[in-house]
């Protein structure tokens, strides 16, 4: 599997990112590099191991159901580039019309 | 009906805002209502860097509602990211329950009057709500969508079923059945309004006979049981009237629109997700031993159609009384509150399913905000037992005690409203009605017997309510057949 540059655009614009076609070329080898590297693992044979999903063997984390203050409003909306009357405002969503 | 032809196939996806204090994956309030954004900490906000740990309580609840609808417990849950772009989910994904949900394989059996369908259970799993999105609000601008975070995070059971409905009323009839189970359960307030009960639809038709399943579509914006209903009736017909006439159905979604009475198609491509599911590496594995669902088992409460049987047979109720007493865990506790304390059980049913009923919806409240003790009622009913007043003293005297809060024997002495059974005031009271009233004395006594029901009324007016009915009509006619 190797990426293209046309998935590097891709990506970037899910991202909300833009870049110059140089930049785009330079994250295409480096993805590629990557992968090949990842690729690597295919070289392993996993047939008889569990699969993983947690690297530490602990199990039941859990807290019981007590509820405290957390952060002010003030606070909470402190690092959104915009907000107005206690609402985070964000650019327009078409949701149904 | 348009379809005889064709036989519907609905499945339901129904999600369930649970009564916990706090948030699934963090201690902020899970309360609703709340100042906008005030509910809320790095957690649900989804700052960088920040651990969730799972509300103990959320597995109790998954596990009670597993119990009481048969499903398979998984020894061993999972929680997963179900990754999407909104602006309402801080994150860009929900954490949510994809391979290994908390139960599975359940049923849910409701009565249809004649029959019972039965409906197979998918799944239960546990999954964070997401915050909440203000579009078309006046003090919204043209330019911009606001969120409020504070339910971000505030636990949900999605609970899916099998294709196994085959009409929008036994839709509408599970709901009420889901209803009341989670209600009596104690793990959500069911209330579809305020979206505490919230209910996606898939809904196919196939010619009848056929058993293979058709293209579906998926109704979503129900936000009540008989929303629902109409729906997939309206969807019913929108899909009948298009394969009878060859058109293919496109799978996709649609939303109801409660003002114009039809669904709408959602642009499809918005909603075609590639939800790439992954195992959430922050939280670690829920394992279930059997100890852990035994003792869940044991602290259930008895369930509707449990309580329903038993009070058939503990206090003679014919079943139409049972199943109305049980509908409402507090309604049934009130009435048992009552029925083991007097000796009629069936005067406590009819005292409960009419007056205590009608008063609730009268006020719109709940027997927990009426002014009614349990016992108030027993000494109501205890009054007409022992014949200290008729039964149509005592619904005044149920009223009097609803505005005042005093107890019914208080208000019987102070009002004087005792039952007059001697039996020389009543006889006084029948003259005297008999001597105003001489033509329609003859007219009786000519053989209009229908005029009894005016002079036991005429005699109750005289006394103020307050004669014993029985007397009244026993004395009136001796004395008009007497002399």
């Amino acid at each position: 599997m190797s990426i293209s540059i046309h998935k590097v655009e891709k990506i970037a614009r899910l991202a909300k990112l833009s870049f110059s076609q140089k930049e785009k070329e330079n994250f295409t080898d480096q993805f590629n590099q990557i992968l090949t590297f990842m690729e690597k693992l295919n070289e392993l044979d996993t047939e008889t191991v569990e699969p993983t999903t947690h690297v530490l063997d602990l199990q039941n984390a859990m807290r019981g159901d007590t509820s405290k203050t957390g952060l002010s409003q003030d606070e909470a909306l402190d690092n959104a580039p915009r907000s107005k009357s206690g609402f985070f405002s964000v650019p327009k969503v078409l949701d149904k019309q | 009906m348009t379809n005889v032809n064709y036989e519907p196939i609905i499945g339901l996806e129904i999600h369930i805002q649970l009564l916990t204090r706090s948030k699934i994956f963090c201690s902020c309030s899970a309360q609703f209502g709340g100042v906008p954004n005030t509910q809320v900490c790095p957690v649900c906000l989804g700052m960088p860097g920040v651990l969730p740990v799972l509300n103990q309580n959320v597995v109790e609840y998954a596990l009670k509602l597993g119990l009481a609808t048969d499903c398979e417990i998984n020894p061993r849950a999972q929680f997963a990211r179900k990754n999407y772009f909104y602006p309402d989910l801080p994150k860009g994904y929900q954490i949510s329950q994809f391979e290994q949900p908390f139960c599975q394989n359940g049923k849910i059996d409701i009565e249809m009057g004649d029959f019972v369908r039965s409906v197979r259970l998918t799944r239960i799993h546990a999954e964070e709500d997401a915050g909440k999105s203000m579009h078309a609000e006046a003090y919204v601008g043209t330019d911009e969508t606001l969120v409020d975070v504070n339910r971000c995070g505030v636990p949900l059971l999605e609970l899916v079923t099998e294709p196994d409905i085959r009409s929008p009323e036994e839709a509408a009839f599970f709901l009420i059945h889901l209803r009341q189970l989670v209600r009596y359960l104690g793990i959500c307030d069911g209330n579809m309004e305020e979206a505490s009960l919230r209910c996606d639809a898939n809904i196919s038709l196939r010619p009848r006979g056929e058993t293979g399943l058709g293209t579906k579509t998926e109704l979503k914006n129900m936000n009540s049981f008989s929303h629902v209903e109409s729906a997939l009736n309206y969807e019913i017909s929108r899909q009948y009237q298009m394969l009878s006439s060859g058109e293919k159905i496109e799978q996709e979604t649609r939303m109801w629109n409660v003002d114009r009475g039809i669904t709408e198609s959602m642009r499809s491509k918005e909603f075609s997700h590639d939800y790439r599911y992954f195992p959430d590496p922050d939280l670690v594995p829920v394992v279930v031993d059997d100890d852990w669902i035994e003792r869940v088992r044991r602290d259930l409460p008895e369930l509707p159609l449990q309580r329903k049987k038993r009070f058939i047979k503990e206090y003679a109720l014919p079943e139409y009384d049972a199943k109305i007493l049980t509908e409402d865990r507090a309604i049934a506790d009130f009435f048992e509150a009552v029925a083991i304390k007097v000796k009629d059980k069936k005067a406590a049913s009819n005292w409960v399913m009419g007056e205590v009923l009608r008063c609730l919806k009268e006020k719109k409240c709940n027997i927990d905000e009426l002014r009614l003790e349990a016992d108030s009622l027993v000494e109501i009913i205890q009054l007409i037992e022992s014949g200290t007043i008729n039964s149509k003293i005592a619904k005044s005297v149920f009223n009097d005690v609803i505005e005042s809060g005093d107890s019914p024997k208080k208000i019987v002495k102070e009002k004087g409203l005792m039952q007059i059974t001697d039996h020389d005031a009543i006889e006084k009271a029948i003259d005297q009605v008999l001597q105003a009233h001489p033509d329609e004395v003859d007219a009786f006594r000519g053989g209009k017997d229908k005029l009894m029901g005016f002079f036991v009324g005429q005699v109750m007016r005289a006394t103020d309510g307050k004669a014993n009915p029985k007397s009244v009509n026993v004395l009136i006619r001796k004395k008009l057949s007497g002399s």
